[in-house]
């Protein structure tokens, strides 16, 4: 997937020539009257704005990728994650992750089978997209309330409902990323680009 | 409106409003229902003989025009659609822009919001309001459209009779947004070599994220601060969202509050667990962001009843996440038959675009249809060709070609469940 990511990239990209910037405020394929033309007298570099501290960005910088760039120090249990669970996520979840109301988080089996649907372990392909979602959006009422311990923890005890770590686990930074997804090589870059053929 | 709409109307009502109207030889959608507060508003008998009112700081619509959007579900929504049947020509008020948000409508005070730049860039900036609106700035119009919209047309147990435009399709707007070009503050602050994705971040209750590759952040992607002529309303982003012509709703972050260039999407849920179609055959396809050609006839359309046989002007919308539409066809008996229609200048890539076909109705039951072609060659499929190419577990792109069922005594219902 990585490769097929930097293609993705690569193909978007024709006729951009990246990271090169073409100053025109729109794209080639519009040749519509409603685009103005990038003002011709402007300066290379306009300088508004304000610099960026490191620890300004680092205030803001939440997201964590793949390969666990971006997870905070920390580690929690799966038994402590099962504590979160019950006080913060089973009113939305229920208690095995599978009654809802909200989104099933608790399945093996395979999507497919219908009406199951997709849960976090047929079908997340990275186990460190649980830690920054809930980080960022969860509980749905009081986002942000957990800490980092608690989130790692959570994290484990969703992945282990899922039977993808054991009741032992700890996670953190460095177990975390490491947990393999089922789903992990089952998405495929779009491939639909217009033309006559129906994808 | 059907109570299955979410529709806060109660049937009584509407079928009263509907009644009246076909009685006195009109035809009536589901706004109509809100028009009964008309009755109450004082109406000179003859508005000649009367001095009118004066001027006023804030215009208001006329009493019997009252387009509502609607909730998808009662109660706590997070979407509700546009009145595609009320409205005409192709621009969005942006009052009746549709809504869809993960964790409500963030209150925001434009004086303090700030957007950080960071990531693979020579110059992390922090950038206020009124320093991006210094930069030389940018109007274009495009449509919006929710990816999830239109699963009435797609999937079977979703599919029902007494679905309106709005209550099928409704996650579709088109504004003029203004802002400054995503790629002048991209040159700004120096993006570095190896790059070539962007993540945008929300200040919404979510931080919804979303990654997008750097091509299409170079290449028509805007920071949007204006719709219609005024600031961005608070439902589409205020005070400043990602604008991504042609792609799917979600991706074009609102409240946008970071960027940050990276050479890796961070695979957020919005991109992985959501937003992603899985097909036949155990795949599923991910970043799937451009939305396909589609079109929608918005009259005659539920819950509208032609009052009489003769000539009708056959009326909808078009639109494509590839550029232009090239033109629209209509069939009258069921898709036997397919004419060209005519299509309203201007025709603007990424935006809606106006069709029209005269028909002459016989006042023989029938069921309409219409299909979008863009400059690439696609044609607006048939929702048989969607499920062969895809399997019916896709919860997105459902542009299939849409249908409507005319009965012999002129009411409209949606036809495709006809057709399958």
């Amino acid at each position: 997937m990585r490769q097929a990511l930097a293609l993705l990239s690569a193909v978007l990209i024709v006729g951009c020539g990246a990271p090169e910037v073409d100053r025109a405020p729109g794209p080639s394929d519009d040749g519509s009257a409603v685009l103005a033309s990038f003002p011709s007298n402007a300066p290379d570099h306009f300088g508004f704005g304000s610099d960026a501290s490191a620890a300004r960005v680092a205030m803001w910088d939440i997201d964590v990728k793949p390969d666990g760039e971006g997870l905070p120090p920390g580690s929690g249990t799966v038994a402590q994650g099962q504590r979160v669970f019950l006080t913060h996520c089973v009113a939305c979840h229920g208690a095995t992750g599978t009654e809802g109301p909200n989104d099933r988080l608790v399945g093996t089996a395979a999507w497919e089978q219908w009406p199951n649907g997709q849960t976090v372990g047929n079908y997340w392909p990275y186990a460190t997209t649980l830690y920054d979602y809930i980080r960022r959006a969860m509980p749905q009422l009081t986002p942000g309330i957990l800490t980092s311990n608690e989130t790692y923890a959570v994290v484990g005890y969703i992945l282990n409902m899922n039977g993808l770590v054991p009741a032992d686990a700890v996670m953190d930074a460095a177990t975390l990323p490491a947990v393999e997804m089922p789903a992990r090589d089952r998405f495929v870059l779009d491939d639909r680009e217009g033309g006559p053929e129906v994808r | 409106m059907s109570s299955k709409g979410g529709s806060p109307i109660s049937r009584r009502a509407w079928l009263g409003a509907t009644t009246g109207a076909v009685a006195a030889g009109l035809i009536k959608t589901q706004a109509d229902a809100f028009k009964l507060d008309a009755q109450e508003v004082q109406v000179a008998a003859d508005p000649t003989k009367v001095p009118g009112r004066l001027v006023s700081e804030l215009g208001q619509r006329a009493p019997r025009e009252q387009p509502r959007r609607l909730a998808r579900r009662p109660g706590l929504s997070s979407s509700s659609g546009t009145p595609l049947q009320d409205l005409c020509g192709t621009i969005t008020p942006s009052d009746l822009h549709f809504e869809r948000h993960h964790a409500g409508i963030p209150t925001i005070d434009s004086d303090e919001h700030e957007l950080l730049v960071h990531g693979m860039v020579d110059r992390p900036t922090v950038f206020r309001m009124a320093d991006l609106k210094r930069y030389p700035e940018a109007s274009r119009i495009h449509f919006v459209e929710c990816s999830g919209n239109g699963g009435g047309a797609y999937n079977p147990e979703r599919m029902r009779t007494e679905m309106s435009p709005q209550s099928l399709d409704g996650l579709l707007s088109n504004s003029e947004w203004t802002g400054v070009m995503l790629s002048t503050i991209l040159q700004e602050v120096g993006v570095q070599p190896g790059a070539s994705w962007v993540l945008a971040e929300g200040r919404d209750a979510a931080m919804l994220s979303r990654s997008i590759p750097l091509a299409k952040a170079m290449d028509d992607a805007m920071l949007a601060y204006g719709q219609n002529g005024e600031a961005i309303r608070p439902e589409q982003g205020y005070p400043l969202r990602l604008a991504l012509p042609g792609w799917e709703g979600n991706a074009q972050v609102k409240w946008l509050r970071r960027l940050e260039v990276s050479d890796r999407p961070t695979m957020t849920r919005e991109e992985t667990s959501k937003y992603t179609d899985p097909l036949e055959g155990g795949t599923a396809r991910q970043f799937s962001f451009v939305m396909d050609a589609k079109s929608i006839i918005t009259f005659p359309s539920y819950p509208y009843v032609l009052p009489e046989q003769g000539w009708w002007e056959i009326k909808g919308l078009a639109w494509t996440g590839r550029g232009k539409i090239t033109s629209v066809e209509v069939s009258t008996d069921g898709g036997r038959n397919w004419t060209e229609a005519e299509l309203q200048p201007p025709i603007l890539s990424k935006a809606t675009v106006r069709f029209r076909h005269l028909w002459n109705w016989d006042g023989n039951e029938t069921i309409i249809l219409s299909r979008a072609i863009d400059e690439t060659g696609y044609v607006q499929p048939t929702v048989q060709q969607l499920w062969e190419a895809r399997g019916q577990r896709t919860r997105y792109h459902m542009n299939n070609q849409r249908a409507w069922k005319i009965a012999a005594d002129g009411s409209v219902t949606f036809g495709l469940g006809e057709l399958i």
